[in-house]
């Protein structure tokens, strides 16, 4: 969840004026845990206290309340980093509720001040008497736990792109500029999801070269040929709004959808490939060369996936999981040679010898995960 | 310019001697093929196949930089290399299930574009660069320093070389040859793949036209400057000939190397176009030969022994003192002889509408720094014909004895 400081402050004034509106002004008391209530949980800049840490098996609500000044977010992990919930854009001084289904077994909370890297950790144990789960049973608890990730992205693919549609049409080309990549993060996490509705995908995110003859060139990289290329914005508004139309109707039809636990793990190898041709080539965002951002977004909706899966994965083929850790670290490990500020270095920067470091590395990945769909298959 | 001149002129006299040859050295051409050109070649063996192999007409060459640090991962790969290596020779799918048998949902073990072709001849032949042993900064990376053999020794730079590093030296290679590109290429392709992760694909190259004959059963080829290439060629049959000059022997160096062979290779960039405008006894003083007949100038059969006493109508040797084949020569180099194994290339035009293509030099010898390095150093630095080519990139590789049996690996003896 990288997400620039600098825009995470940006969006507070946004989510403080519309969507929190309905946000209590209290974290509550820890009474109201034991009564089972929502948890608390106290997030400073420093800290991430969470009333209690160990609860009952079921739905579980934590009412997080940012006392710090950075904006902040809130996650339950099952192991491997699987996220179970999470509440993002947390504005200092507000306070958002998580609901979350969890089964017994050993989790962690995080905070993250400011939004980026892992957070601070806290232990969260649940207890219960749950059934153990039968196969089927994983497998459908691995695409619920899929559909919440999507549901947290949607959520922030609305509030970033309208951010991004608003600048454009104020004509700020510097600040749509910052929005860019930011804004198509969250959509690069999902794109396999968006890619099931036909042509609202190139509506979106086609490239010039992808549109029929009758079709209009649209979307995020039709603006960003505007922003980079011409630089001339002062008619992109039509455009933008029909980008966030475009958005909306996607966002709705993500939301609805339910997935099979197949299309989670094709999902997972599928974003890998966009890495492999699009983004490793600078195809993609040519005329900005923030390809590096989808590139980074594209690996963690990939992982997001994988962790999906993860429990299925570990009864069924364990060694294949161990590989997925071991090669998912080494794309961070290359990848991370390449930040820049908040965010990534531009495609244009790399070495031809580092743009093949960061491909032995998805290709390194990608042969593992694509074996993904036969171990949920059988 | 002066060179040109000089070697055009002494060239001369050899015109009519050349041409009145032809017609009875074009009998030899019908040598008969014994090898089948579909059928399959052993894998498992005294000598790795792919060497004295007749040399089968298309190349699929690879080499490979190690992306892991892990030496028990990297061996695992030579294993699973070798098992594929087998089937894909024997023209079976390159993973036990196959390109269609598997679940649906996984993508098949063997890529499929090899279905209902024959073995088509394949070899495959792996060799161990000595970045492998010790990479630029010095470091062993694998344990493997102390066994890498002084033949290994990184290869001097010869005047005029154009090296691309991009496409030049590795870690590991593997070359495939075969009868039918497609066959080629596939092995290639699967093996790349099965290494994802340990390897990555540093540099490979197709070819075609074999430019040079490893058996007396077959004729000689042409090489795109249109002449016939590797007459005078170590072949298959000269058992007593391969063992001083081929085959690493006992006492050379480490063991493991021992029955193995050492490969050179070099992509050489011909200027085709320049060479094209070049007249015709101009080109044939160059090389040494006849191009119809690839007799020796001054001799009439192509299988005559080059006599560089022979002299022309105008009393100056018809082998001129700067020609191909005499810079190459045996009597010239201390007696060092290769095999060699090389094909022809085209990779398009270039940018200029240039056709880019040449000759893919591959040589293998007992050691490459008594044979080919000071064969290639004469020829860098007189070599007439430098002027029609660029050696663009440059490997070297330990090629170690064969797998022998089922369980045994590429690599074995090396990695213990």
């Amino acid at each position: 969840m990288r997400t620039p400081r600098v825009l995470a402050l940006a969006a507070a004034g946004v989510l403080a004026g519309g969507a929190l509106a309905a946000c209590s002004d209290d974290a509550g008391s820890g009474g109201d845990a034991a009564a089972g209530g929502p948890i608390p949980v106290n997030a400073t800049d420093s800290a991430c206290e969470v009333a209690t840490t160990d609860v009952d098996a079921g739905t579980v609500t934590f009412k997080v309340t940012n006392k710090g000044v950075k904006v902040t977010e809130f996650y339950v992990y099952a192991q491997g980093d699987r996220v179970m919930g999470e509440v993002e854009n947390i504005a200092p001084g507000l306070s958002r509720e998580l609901h979350v289904e969890l089964p017994a077994g050993t989790y962690e909370t995080a905070c993250k001040p400011g939004m980026v890297g892992k957070g601070i950790r806290g232990a969260l144990k649940v207890k219960g008497s749950a059934a153990p789960l039968t196969a089927d049973a994983a497998l459908a608890a691995a695409t619920e736990s899929y559909q919440r990730y999507v549901k947290s992205q949607t959520a922030a693919l609305l509030e970033k792109t309208q951010e991004f549609v608003t600048a454009v049409k104020a004509g700020d080309a510097a600040k749509a500029k910052e929005l860019f990549p930011v804004a198509r993060t969250y959509w690069e996490r999902i794109e396999p999801v968006a890619e099931i509705f036909g042509d609202l995908d190139p509506k979106i995110d086609g490239r010039e070269e992808v549109i029929e003859e009758g079709m209009e060139f649209t979307g995020f990289h039709r603006i960003e040929k505007d922003l980079w290329q011409t630089g001339d914005i002062s008619k992109s508004g039509p455009m933008a709004d029909r980008l966030m139309t475009d958005i909306n109707e996607i966002v709705a039809k993500a939301n609805a959808e339910k997935l099979s636990p197949l299309q989670l793990a094709n999902g997972a190898k599928e974003l890998l490939d966009e890495v492999a041709t699009g983004k490793i080539t600078g195809e993609e965002d040519r005329y900005s060369h923030t390809d590096l951002w989808d590139f980074n977004a594209n690996v963690e909706g990939s992982k997001a996936a994988i962790a999906s899966l993860r429990p299925v994965l570990e009864e069924r083929a364990p060694d294949l999981v161990k590989q997925l850790d071991a090669e998912f670290a080494n794309v961070d490990t290359a990848l991370s040679k390449h930040r820049a500020g908040d965010g990534w270095k531009l495609h244009n920067q790399l070495t031809q010898d580092e743009l093949k470091e960061l491909s032995d590395s998805i290709n390194a990945l990608a042969e593992p995960i694509s074996k993904v769909a036969a171990v949920v298959a059988k | 310019m002066n060179r040109r001149r000089a070697i055009a002129l002494a060239g001369f006299g050899v015109v009519g001697a050349g041409a009145a040859a032809g017609a009875a050295a074009l009998l030899r051409e019908d040598h008969p093929a014994t090898a089948g050109t579909s059928g399959a070649v052993d894998f498992y063996g005294e000598r790795q196949a792919g060497i004295v192999t007749p040399a089968q007409d298309r190349l699929h060459f690879v080499a490979f930089d190690v992306v892991t640090k892990d030496r028990a991962r990297l061996v695992e790969m030579l294993r699973e290399w070798t098992e594929a290596a087998a089937r894909m020779t024997a023209g079976k799918d390159a993973g036990l299930i196959g390109a269609v048998d598997g679940i649906p949902e996984a993508p098949p073990d063997d890529t499929g574009e090899a279905l209902g072709l024959p073995p088509s001849g394949l070899t495959l032949t792996v060799g161990f660069g000595p970045s492998l042993f010790r990479n630029a900064d010095g470091v062993d990376r694998f344990g493997l320093a102390a066994q890498r053999p002084a033949a290994l020794a990184d290869l001097p730079r010869f005047p005029g070389d154009a090296l691309d590093a991009k496409i030049s030296g590795g870690d590991l290679c593997v070359q495939a040859c075969a009868n039918d590109p497609q066959v080629a290429v596939h092995a290639i392709r699967n093996l790349a793949r099965i290494g994802f992760g340990t390897v990555s694909v540093r540099w490979s190259q197709l070819g075609f036209g074999r430019t040079s004959s490893t058996s007396t059963s077959q004729a000689t080829p042409r090489n795109l400057f249109g002449f016939k290439d590797g007459t005078a060629n170590l072949k298959a049959e000269e058992e007593a000939l391969l063992r001083e000059h081929l085959w690493v022997q006992p006492g050379d160096g480490p063991s493991w190397m021992e029955g193995g062979s050492y490969a050179v290779t070099r992509k050489i960039r011909m200027l085709i176009e320049t060479w094209d405008r070049t007249s015709l006894v101009e080109q044939e003083a160059i090389v040494g030969r006849a191009k119809g007949t690839g007799a020796p100038l001054g001799l009439k059969d192509e299988f005559d022994e080059l006599d560089f006493a022979v002299k022309g109508a105008d009393g100056a040797p018809a082998i001129g003192e700067v020609a191909h084949v005499r810079l190459a020569h045996p009597d010239h180099n201390n007696g060092a002889r290769l095999l060699r194994r090389g094909y022809n290339f085209v990779d398009g035009s270039d940018g200029l509408g240039r056709l880019n293509a040449g000759l893919f030099f591959i040589s293998y010898q007992r050691d490459p720094h008594k044979q080919f390095v000071p064969v290639q150093m004469a020829l860098a630095r007189n070599d007439v014909m430098n002027e029609y080519i660029r050696h663009v990139s440059s490997g070297l590789f330990a090629c170690p004895a064969g797998v022998r049996e089922k369980g045994d690996f590429w690599g074995r003896a090396l990695f213990g």
